[in-house]
């Protein structure tokens, strides 16, 4: 079981994590009954605090919350007193005045979550939901989940299952997060990009790493595909999205390439017709909205490790 | 420490209980066994291989009530266990939880809670292994392999063969 925060997929014990996919397992059979609502978190309020735009997360975050019978509440920095200037420190402790258990939060900073976690500024759960181009630790969880709804049975981990991450790693949390937790279930991960889109250092990851897609699409399990951020392609990366999409993207000829049982992964938002065209995106190999469902009943499970049991000096 | 059931001893319990369960239910067309697990669960299949051997096959499945316990937020969290339902779902069901022992009562207060979640049995019943008594709550059960007093200050260990190794009962000072 997790204890304490969740800031990183490297905080998890190769254990730690399969118990936590088994415990998401159980829960989304729960919430697929009758009744999706459970008694467990009642009482405790959980915060979104997210500085950075979000659909998925935040949504997923609060109906995993909602659903174990926690209160939420969700602060956005626009429309808050953050774009009148206010710091992290006095927003966190503004939190802590009002008595938050767990706080979800999402920062443009990489280091943002470790930071509210490392002082005493707020003292509830801290779970990272994406701190910069760092880590986010919850989406590694929901793919390791959907990897293994779709191509493992029950106890198993990940070993022998070949994941391509293709595409922006350098600015690429879920990259990050993901290399951190399929390598220690035991999958073999493939990095896909341009050589400008690969991070300084990345020799040292226990991964393979490769510039050309074709070569390897055919010998693969997960063909993950990443965002291209065109928020933070200010620099020239490429020379045109159209080059990248043609050398990069995955289209219907990529997609016929794959094995019978490979599926098709896209952490979201897509861009349609530039990292994935949209035929790839509706194929029946797609598994884009799994990993959604899957979010869900993962968030739910962190959320119950953290804050479902006593916490730190509240024994009985 | 004693032992207050020999394997013998549990294997008759589980087949007087079994056919009281079939008697009072006037037999298996709309009956459910459900157990609580660990313990409970293969208990409950041990009840249903018997009612298939005399009466024929009967619904049984595994309610997990970790989520819907009372003392949450005094222990630390556990790992969930399955919850199966068996095929028929429990939906108007004259249902049977399955426990090894009634203490308290609290466990079975969260089964009752749990399976609230899942459908609307037409009964719920309990049938327990040993009930050692000292409730906390109004509840009794319905079938029972055998009643010992104890002081609260005692424990009572069931070993189950498919956990344990070995089929005993056994009571820690």
């Amino acid at each position: 079981m997790i204890t304490g925060h969740l800031l990183s997929a490297a905080d998890l014990s190769k254990d730690e994590a399969l118990n936590l996919l088994s415990t998401a397992k159980e829960l989304a059979a729960i919430t697929d009954g009758p009744n999706k609502k459970l008694p467990t978190l009642r009482g405790k309020t959980v915060v979104n605090l997210f500085f950075e735009d979000s659909t998925r997360t935040r949504i997923s975050f609060e109906t995993a919350a909602k659903r174990l019978s926690a209160d939420v509440i969700n602060f956005s920095a626009k429309g808050s007193s953050v774009s009148k200037g206010e710091s992290l420190k006095d927003t966190a402790q503004t939190l802590q005045a009002m008595g938050a258990d767990a706080v979800v939060i999402r920062h443009g900073s990489s280091g943002a979550a470790k930071r509210l976690a490392d002082t005493q500024w707020i003292q509830a759960a801290i779970i990272n939901a994406g701190d910069g181009t760092h880590e986010h630790p919850t989406q590694a969880l929901l793919d390791a989940f959907t990897i293994k709804q779709h191509l493992r049975n029950d106890k198993s981990d990940l070993t022998g299952i070949r994941v391509l991450i293709v595409g922006d790693i350098l600015h690429s949390r879920v990259a990050r997060s993901n290399v951190l937790l399929l390598t220690k279930l035991g999958a073999q991960v493939v990095l896909v990009a341009p050589p400008t889109l690969l991070p300084v250092g990345v020799g040292d990851w226990p991964v393979e790493i490769s510039y050309d897609l074709d070569s390897q699409i055919e010998k693969c399990d997960v063909v993950m595909m990443l965002r291209i951020q065109l928020e933070r392609m200010a620099d020239s990366f490429f020379p045109t999205e159209r080059e990248y999409s043609r050398r990069y993207g995955l289209n219907s000829a990529r997609l016929a390439k794959l094995s019978k049982s490979a599926i098709v992964m896209h952490p979201g938002p897509m861009n349609r017709g530039l990292e994935i065209s949209a035929d790839s995106a509706d194929d029946l190999k797609s598994v884009i909205i799994d990993q959604v469902k899957n979010g869900v009943a993962v968030r739910m499970a962190v959320l119950y490790e953290l804050l479902g049991g006593a916490q730190i000096g509240e024994s009985k | 420490m004693s032992i207050l059931l020999s394997s013998s001893d549990i294997d008759r319990a589980i087949k007087r209980i079994s056919h009281e369960i079939l008697e009072h239910n006037q037999g298996i067309t709309n009956l459910v066994l459900m157990g609580i697990p660990t313990r409970g669960a293969y208990l409950a299949d041990r009840i249903s291989a018997f009612i298939t051997e005399i009466e024929g096959p009967v619904a049984t499945g595994v309610l997990d009530i970790t989520l819907h316990r009372d003392d949450l937020r005094l222990r630390p969290p556990k790992p969930l266990l399955p919850t199966k339902l068996p095929p028929g779902g429990i939906e108007g069901k004259d249902l049977v939880l399955v426990d090894d022992v009634l203490f308290s009562g609290r466990t079975i207060r969260a089964a009752l809670d749990a399976i609230g979640e899942l459908g609307r049995p037409r009964s719920v019943q309990l049938a327990v292994l040993v009930d050692r008594g000292h409730r906390e709550l109004p509840i009794r059960a319905d079938y029972v392999g055998k009643n010992i007093p104890t002081s609260k200050s005692e424990s009572v260990k069931v070993h189950l063969s498919e956990y344990d190794n070995e089929d005993l009962v056994e009571l820690i000072k």
